[in-house]
């Protein structure tokens, strides 16, 4: 099973007057390539199971025991076994609001950061001066340490020396400073109409856009270059518009690189702990459960339910993955043929 | 005027309205950051709407503040360099050394399991962090490595192995099998070939996915807080920063320089491997 198949780029099995018409060379020499292999191969895999598989597989464990941090000297790695954390979570206060604050705070973010990548990979698609400059430029956001570029926009958006309320109020005529990361609502009237908005979210969104924008303007542009010309130019000779040219040639040549973004933009917002920590602290309708689980862990010590709080929202974004690749991805592979 | 003619128009003028827009919305932040950096604190609370600095005001007691030692009235910014540079180093040797072989392994030998690790080493990389800060935090505690230097850079690889071996993977596919072949044919062993011949072609990459890696340790924040809160002598920059924002004592100008400080490593570096590191993330992206 481990002998090259037809087809494939496999390696020459051993030297070249050997190789032919005798079996017996090739298999050793596919053998010796297994025993590389694994060779190679362990050190790594010892490596991750140790650091990733393991202590996971402990997170698992450790949810279903009621522990805290004074007493796991004292306790074996197989203790009593309860559903006492699944239940402290799912009734503690706040729970489910703040899956849901989770699941917007995610789908918000992950849709604008892509749908801004977007329109800056086409906008930057063609040469002009500067472009080198300014597309290195546009990926700093995402480069740049977190607690920085957190303390930056918390200074830039403070009600009382912040430049944005100071110009708010100055130049665009705002009755008073708002405090964007600690106000939980705000009513805005829109035709006649109280809407209430969630200031505190919709800035850690807004922040969360600006951060992550680049990542996916990166992985767009690369496929965006890779496109052949002649498809738009036939599409031009056709008499197709430059929007029609873009949601019929190059939108569908794009879908399989936005479906990817948007599993891992997915997959890592609603994971995010340091960006809401550290814009709101998880305050004013922005405890997304990432902040819950460290809430757990280090105001209470209670080792058992941040592990369930932990493991509730891997299980949730598992759902969520399941859903999305249900509806969406097939869609995708049909737009792409 | 036809549509499609019209259409060019519209968006020829939107093209470049945009691009102002995203080099506004991506290089304020760091102007203001740098301009705030030099600036006494009162000169601020006085005129916040002012995003110039005029040579009267220009100060540079901001860094001396922030980096002289706490013994001299400072914030002690020059140690926690030290700290997040030891970490950051030793994360990227940690790192490189246990994901090379596993990463050369699946991109180019075949061997028994071969697709079931390699599918492992893909899942790892989307594995929450959340999950992990958990057992990680009680094994620390338990055997004692909790405010340690290279304990943090323990845990720190398993936050970058997964995507170290998801680069070096696409990176080692990159290099022709052939010359591998004729090494081989000339009598090389495995192990020669990897050290001879492998890695002096895959150096440049290396360079980027270790630079990529300490990116990562450099800016990580959260088991820096799990873990080194309680020790201040121990503090990386970025978690030395949170602290001190947190409180009210330090001049937010003061702080501005630290975050100067901390940021200017990582966009120096990034900038030096731009191309090697956009090519290393994407190269993925543009096979459909």
């Amino acid at each position: 099973m481990t002998r090259p198949s037809p087809g494939t780029s496999a390696r020459p099995a051993g030297p070249p007057g050997a190789a032919r018409g005798r079996p017996a060379r090739r298999t050793t020499a596919a053998a010796r390539e297994n025993r590389a292999g694994l060779a190679f191969v362990s050190p790594t895999l010892i490596v991750v199971l140790a650091v990733v598989v393991l202590p996971i597989l402990w997170t698992v464990l450790l949810a279903f025991q009621r522990t805290r941090l004074v007493d796991i000297q004292t306790t074996g790695l197989f203790g009593n076994w309860t559903l006492r954390n699944f239940e402290l979570v799912f009734t503690s206060p706040g729970f489910w609001s703040s899956l849901w604050t989770t699941l917007l705070y995610t789908v918000g973010s992950t849709a604008g950061s892509i749908a801004l990548g977007l329109v800056a990979a086409l906008a930057l698609r063609r040469p002009f001066r500067g472009r080198g400059l300014l597309r290195g430029s546009m990926l700093v956001p995402y480069v740049a340490p977190v607690v920085a570029v957190t303390f930056v926009w918390e200074v830039m958006l403070s009600p009382q020396y912040g430049i944005v309320n100071e110009w708010g109020t100055e130049l665009l005529g705002w009755d008073a400073p708002i405090a964007f990361l600690s106000q939980r609502n705000a009513d805005v009237s829109v035709l006649g109409v109280q809407l209430p908005v969630p200031v505190a979210l919709l800035t850690v969104i807004v922040f969360e856009i600006w951060r992550y924008f680049p990542f996916a303007f990166l992985f767009l542009l690369a496929r965006l270059q890779a496109v052949p010309n002649g498809l738009e130019e036939a599409a031009t000779i056709d008499g197709a518009g430059l929007w029609q040219t873009f949601r019929h040639i190059l939108l569908p040549q794009l879908m399989p690189v936005i479906s990817l973004l948007a599993v891992l933009r997915l997959i890592m917002t609603f994971n995010k702990f340091d960006d809401v920590y550290l814009l709101t602290g998880g305050g004013a309708g922005t405890d997304v459960v990432a902040v819950r689980v460290y809430e757990f862990l280090t105001a209470r010590f209670d080792v058992g339910a941040a592990a369930a709080q932990a493991l509730v929202l891997a299980a949730v974004l598992t759902v969520l993955l399941g859903v999305y690749f249900a509806f969406f991805a097939r869609r995708t592979q049909e737009e792409a043929q | 005027m036809t549509r499609a003619g019209f259409e060019k128009r519209v968006f020829g003028a939107l093209r470049w309205v945009v691009i102002a827009f995203l080099a506004v919305i991506t290089l304020f932040p760091f102007y203001y950051m740098a301009v705030l950096s030099v600036k006494p604190i009162d000169q601020l609370l006085l005129d916040p709407g002012r995003i110039w600095v005029s040579a009267s005001e220009f100060t540079l007691d901001t860094y001396r503040t922030v980096l002289a030692s706490t013994d001299d009235g400072g914030q002690g910014f020059l140690r926690l360099l030290a700290n997040s540079a030891v970490v950051s180093l030793g994360t990227v040797a940690l790192t490189l050394l246990a994901s090379i072989p596993g990463a050369y392994a699946v991109s180019r030998l075949r061997f028994f399991g071969g697709r079931q690790v390699s599918a492992l080493f893909l899942a790892v990389y989307l594995f929450p962090a959340t999950l992990l800060a958990v057992p990680l935090f009680v094994i620390f505690a338990r055997i004692g490595l909790q405010g340690s230097l290279v304990g943090l850079a323990v845990v720190y690889i398993a936050q970058t192995v997964p995507v170290s071996i998801y680069m070096l993977r696409n990176y080692f596919a990159t290099i022709p099998k052939s010359i591998e072949e004729a090494a081989a044919l000339d009598g090389c062993s495995r192990p020669a070939i990897v050290r001879k011949i492998v890695l002096p072609l895959a150096a440049p990459s290396l360079m980027a996915t270790g630079l990529y890696v300490f990116m990562i340790a450099w800016n990580e924040f959260l088991f820096a807080l799990l873990f080194l809160a309680a020790d201040p002598s121990l503090w990386t920059v970025s978690l030395g920063l949170q602290q001190l924002a947190n409180g009210i004592e330090v001049p937010k100008t003061v702080l501005m320089a630290g975050s100067v400080v901390l940021t200017v490593p990582v966009v120096a570096l990034f900038y030096a491997a731009e191309r090697m590191l956009t090519e290393g993330l994407t190269s993925g992206a543009d096979k459909s």
